[in-house]
Parts: C-alpha cells; structure tokens; sequence
C-alpha cells in the first residue's frame, strides 16, 4: 500500500525537505527553499556552555522544528502534531494515517535508521522523514537528504521513534491539515526577511548572529593558549565544520539554501533586489566554504599550530563580514 | 558555488550515497545538484568517529585489566558519551558514572541491565561480555 501520488524529492535538509514535500502533496507547491527562507530558519548560533560530545554546540540553523512552526506562521497552514507514550499506539496511529492515504512526517533518531551510512550514524534524535506507505512489515520511507525513497522494517522505525535522550522524538508524527492552495508572497517574503535580520543583527546576545562569529573567532585565536590539548582542538574545529558541511546543511551552512529562497522570491515577486541579496548570500556560503576548508587542514595536522588558529580565525571573520554584507542587501529589500 | 564546482570526491563516509548541495548554475539560477561528497566532509566525520574509536579502545584496555566496566566499552562503541547514555536510559549522570566501575556494574540488576542494553541496541548478554570474550 502506497499514497497516491506522493512524490520523493531529495534535498539538502531534512525539516525543509518534509515540508516541502508534504505541502506540495496536499497541493501547495512549495520548494525546499521557500520553506526554509519563509520560516526564518537561517542563523548562526554558538554556545559555550551547551556541550555536544565534550564541545561547544555550534548550528547554522534555528533548532528543531522551527521549521513546521515558521510555516504554520508564514503560510497559515495548521500543523497536526502527536506525540505518544505506548510505542504500539504510536505504531497503530501512524498505520491508519497511511490506510487514510496520508503521507506523515516522522522525527526520528538517525543512529537507528539501518538505510544510512553506516559512518553517518550519530545519536541525533532530530531528524525528520517522511512514511508513505506500507508493504507487509516494511514501511516505505521518503527520506529527503536521502536521493531515493527506502524501505525500514517496523521494529526499526519504532526503535527510530521512541529513543529516549537529547531531542527525544517521542514517536513525534505530524502533517498539514488545513493547507491554502496558494501563498501571498508579497507579504509573505518581506515578513520572513524581517525575522532573518531579527534573529541575526539585533539579539543582543553574543551567542547568536554576527556577533557570535566574530566571538568565535576570538575563542580560535586564543585556543593555542587557552586549551593546549591538541585532541581537543581538533574535535572543537572538527565539529563547526561538520555541523556547517556535513550535518544535512545543503552546502556552505545553509546560505546557499537561503540564497535560493531569495532568489527564487525575486522572480516570484519580480524584485531586482532580491537577486542582489540572493547573490550576497552566494557569497557568504562560498566563504563558508572557505572557512571549512582551512578548518579541514587544521584538523588533519596531528598538532594545530598557533599559526594555523590565527589564519583560520582571520577566515571566519571573512565570514562575519560577507554575513554582514548579506543581511545588508537582505535590509535593503524591506 | 558553482554547479561545476560541486565535489564529487565520493567521500567514503558517504558510502556511495549521494546528497543534496545548492549550487549555481550558468544562467545564474541556484538549485540542488547530487554530489558525492567533499574531502572536507570526510575529514570531519572520520575525525568524529575515530574520537570515539579511540575511547572504546581505551575502554576496552581498562575493562580488559578490570579497571572499568564493559558498560564503558559498549557506550564509546555505540556512539555514545555519559550525558547521551544517562539521557538514553534516564538516569542521573552521576549514577551512569557509579555504573561504569566495574564492580558496581556487577551488581546491576538485571532491570538496570535491560535498560542499558535496550538504550545500546545490543543483548543483556552483549552487555556484559567484551569482544572476543
């Protein structure tokens, strides 16, 4: 048994891959990247004191579900959300969703998810997929990081949906109930730009936006000094990297997905300064991409040099700037 | 980005799967290409899981001389650390810390142990073995 029609797309990021998917299916055609840009979900956040793994937690996106919330905001759709207690209940509803023919989005732990790379299994309890149907014991999964749809054995996915630890999923399902058959982006658009610039340049927290850049790149130049622990090091660079490369970020940590969302609202809304902002946001995510390259070669050299910490700091700063420049041109579209 | 200069270095840890990057492409319009990963990326998440080799090696010495558990070996082995175990069973860190002497973890009751071994996704009987044993 199968839904109707459902269609796979594969994508960079999983939440604003589900979403666009299951809105899609109900009929509101929505691409990944509008569904990233219209909910606010670009940020740069660095937390000293929340640790992953020993080291600081550092994301290029608003957290978990921010996503479906920022949606249901900009686009007025509803959201149903159920979380259960009994697995088997869990199990049982999602069941009579699909016989109903609805596609269902799932948060599940990747660590559980016997289709992944064995090498890309870590405890991260947030990640979203989609079931759309069921054969015998198996479930057919349209993951979006994922380039084709995948089969999961039942006992997996309940496994998958009721870990318990950091963002336990708890056997979370949701879809869209109510969904508009089409968007008003020119309200739409400016809005979601508005919180972008928000969140980044006016929190007057140094943990998030450009601030938070820039304050990392002090922790990198003192980091000879401070922490001498080469293991620690190269685990503190390695893991900015990785959450900005390879933990379903779509390339140079989100901005080449928020670039596309301008762009893709420029021609919408035939606005030329769109595209600029488009453009400036390109170049951010390529200077991303630089700062992870040279944050690569450190971390391949068994013992960091001051040097190497002072040059990388130098990049991220790069970054701050570019970043700047980026929200810059998003303001001027307001 | 441009789409020529999506890596496509068929980053091991990949696997042979393919993701999604954004990419620009001559007509100056940005969409998703299929890649096969970037060094850059096969370097970090190598780094990563052979941070926790290393500890499940270093366990697995100690447990080997008595001087910890196996519970210490088998969290490092399944990618976990004391916060994301005691999170994983529900337990206080301070008591997964007791847990991983080992002589209290000889003590456990075969509860603790299932609950342990459930969080791990291996045996009771996994649990308390090391490999080879």
């Amino acid at each position: 048994m199968q839904v109707e029609g459902y269609q796979h797309r594969h994508a960079g990021h999983c939440e604003s891959g589900v979403m666009s998917a299951l809105l899609s299916h109900q009929g509101l055609e929505l691409s990944e990247p509008l569904a990233f840009g219209l909910s606010s979900a670009l940020v740069f956040a660095h937390f000293p004191f929340v640790r992953v793994g020993g080291v600081p937690l550092t994301s290029y996106r608003m957290p978990p579900g921010h996503i479906i919330k920022g949606l249901e905001r900009s686009l007025g759709v509803r959201i149903t959300r159920r979380r259960y207690r009994d697995p088997a209940r869990g199990m049982r509803e999602l069941d009579e969703l699909l016989d109903a023919g609805r596609p269902v989005g799932l948060q599940t732990s990747v660590y559980w998810l016997p289709y992944f790379p064995p090498d890309m299994r870590f405890h991260f309890n947030a990640h979203n997929l989609i079931i759309f149907g069921r054969e015998g014991d198996d479930y057919l999964v349209s993951d979006p990081v994922v380039e084709h749809p995948q089969r999961i054995a039942r006992a997996d996915l309940e496994k998958a949906r009721f870990v318990r630890g950091p963002f336990a999923p708890r056997g979370l399902i949701y879809f869209p109930t109510d969904v508009p058959q089409s968007v008003d982006l020119t309200h739409a658009v400016p809005r979601a730009i508005r919180r972008t610039l928000n969140i980044n340049t006016r929190l007057p927290l140094p943990v998030v936006g450009l601030p938070a850049i820039r304050r990392m790149a002090k922790t990198l130049r003192e980091m000879p000094r401070r922490h001498p622990d080469p293991r620690y090091q190269r685990l503190y660079v390695g893991s900015i990297v990785r959450m900005q490369e390879e933990i379903g970020t779509g390339g140079g940590g989100f901005r080449f997905i928020q670039g596309a969302f301008l762009q893709q609202a420029g021609h919408a809304l035939g606005d030329e300064r769109l595209h600029a902002a488009a453009e400036a946001m390109i170049a951010a995510g390529d200077q991303w991409r630089q700062f992870a390259l040279r944050g690569a070669r450190l971390v391949k050299a068994k013992q960091p040099t001051a040097q190497g910490f002072a040059e990388l700091a130098d990049e991220l700063l790069a970054c701050a700037e570019v970043e700047r420049k980026a929200f810059e041109a998003l303001r001027s579209t307001l | 980005m441009k789409r020529d200069e999506v890596p496509q270095y068929r980053n091991r840890v990949l696997a042979g799967a393919r993701k999604a990057v954004y990419a620009v492409d001559e007509n100056g319009e940005i969409g998703a290409v299929a890649s096969t990963g970037w060094e850059v990326e096969e370097i970090v998440t190598t780094l990563a899981l052979d941070d926790f080799r290393l500890h499940a090696d270093e366990a697995l010495a100690r447990a080997r001389r008595a001087e910890t558990s196996p519970l210490e070996y088998h969290m490092y082995a399944q990618r976990m650390d004391l916060p994301t175990l005691a999170q994983s069973v529900g337990l206080q860190r301070w008591r997964v810390r007791r847990h991983l002497r080992s002589r209290t973890f000889a003590r456990l009751s075969p509860a603790l142990l299932r609950r342990y071994a459930e969080a791990l996704g291996i045996s009771v009987d996994a649990l308390r073995r090391l490999p080879g044993q």
